[in-house]
């Protein structure tokens, strides 16, 4: 196995960022892949809580890059995908305890082992963002339909283009179909026509994702809703697949259809 | 429709972008109005050296390609009326 690195990021924090990273590590170890996450944001973990594997920790990525425990010591199991693993970040240190290069030896280790392994960048473009990026194959950026998310998005592919990192993709997160309709939201053309990158993929928003979360079980575990879909979709792009973006007007009307015969 | 759409007859969403375009070409820059309004003095003082322009009709503007950005200056001659003769 070769691992391919991908990172989650976005300069503005909110976005979306962990439940991506959660989603489509779910969705793909669900198609039998082994995968590998990486809490990035070291003295604020949250992707252990996401995906529902907080009282399982007792090693973090700091100690594995300090050696005090082997990196297999490190990687939590998930309990409903064997094939799923999570190394958190610490929450006593800060972001100085893990340097760029750290995380290019830490995710060398893992190629070998696994098929792919996901970092949960930290938002901003300090040390945290440039240790996630570091080792990265590819780069998704996450970002809202939204002034400010749209800004630092931008930001943050002019600093990749500096870089010399191959191009990201976009992942626009919380569409609002409604008010897009309404004039009231950005379309997903509107942002695109402003940042230019490919779009990989588009999550409408969904109250789901805050259930979710509240239970620690990732959307994408399940069938129904239409953000853990839209996950699952970016996940099989990823792997190469082409899949056709979700029609969200005939969502929105069978939504409105549902809630019609509910009333009655 | 509220008041401010009336007012302006346009959709949040629009404005949105409008705004946008116009910030992010500054980001992406680090040119600020005020920089591209004294480079744009200077070019019309360099070149009203050489060939007569009206500086009024001067505009100059960065346009975007992608994300690649560039600047676009438009600049009228002025008819040669008064060449001189003999």
């Amino acid at each position: 196995m070769t691992a391919k690195v991908i990172t989650v990021t976005s300069g503005k924090g909110g976005v979306g960022k962990t439940t991506t990273v959660a989603n489509l590590a779910v969705a793909l170890a669900a198609d039998g892949k082994r995968v590998v996450c990486i809490d990035g944001d070291i003295g604020l973990r949250n992707l252990d809580v996401v995906m529902g594997l907080e009282n399982r920790i007792v090693y973090d990525v700091v100690d594995v890059i300090e050696g005090r425990c082997r990196l297999r010591q490190a990687m939590i199991r998930d309990k409903r995908l064997p094939e799923l693993f999570l190394i958190p970040a610490a929450q006593t240190r800060d972001k100085n305890a893990v340097s760029p290069s750290d995380m290019v030896r830490l995710c060398d280790e893992l190629r070998p082992e696994v098929d792919w392994v996901l970092i949960d960048s930290p938002a901003g473009i300090e040390r945290g963002f440039r240790n996630s990026i570091a080792a990265a194959d590819k780069i998704l950026i996450v970002t809202n339909p939204e002034m400010s998310a749209v800004r630092d998005a931008d930001r943050v592919i002019g600093l990749l283009e500096a870089e010399e990192k191959a191009a990201p993709s976009l992942i626009l997160n919380r569409l609002n179909m409604n008010m897009v309709r309404r004039g009231d939201m950005l379309s997903v053309d509107d942002v695109y026509d402003l940042l230019r990158i490919e779009v990989i993929g588009i999550v409408p928003e969904d109250e789901n994702v805050v259930v979710a979360s509240n239970r620690g079980a990732p959307l994408a575990m399940e069938g129904k809703s239409v953000a853990g879909q839209a996950f699952r979709h970016i996940a099989r792009r990823l792997n190469g697949e082409e899949v056709p973006f979700m029609n969200f007007e005939s969502v929105s009307l069978w939504d409105r259809l549902s809630k019609m015969a509910w009333r009655k | 429709m509220n008041f401010f759409e009336r007012l302006t007859g346009k959709k949040s969403a629009n404005n949105a972008k409008e705004r946008l375009q116009l910030v992010l070409i500054h980001d992406r820059t680090d040119l600020t109005p005020a920089a591209l309004e004294s480079l744009k003095d200077d070019l019309i003082a360099a070149i009203s050296k050489h060939i007569d322009i009206d500086p009024s009709s001067v505009r100059i503007e960065v346009e975007h390609e992608g994300r690649a950005q560039r600047l676009i200056a438009d600049i009228p001659l002025r008819v040669a009326s008064r060449r001189r003769s003999g």
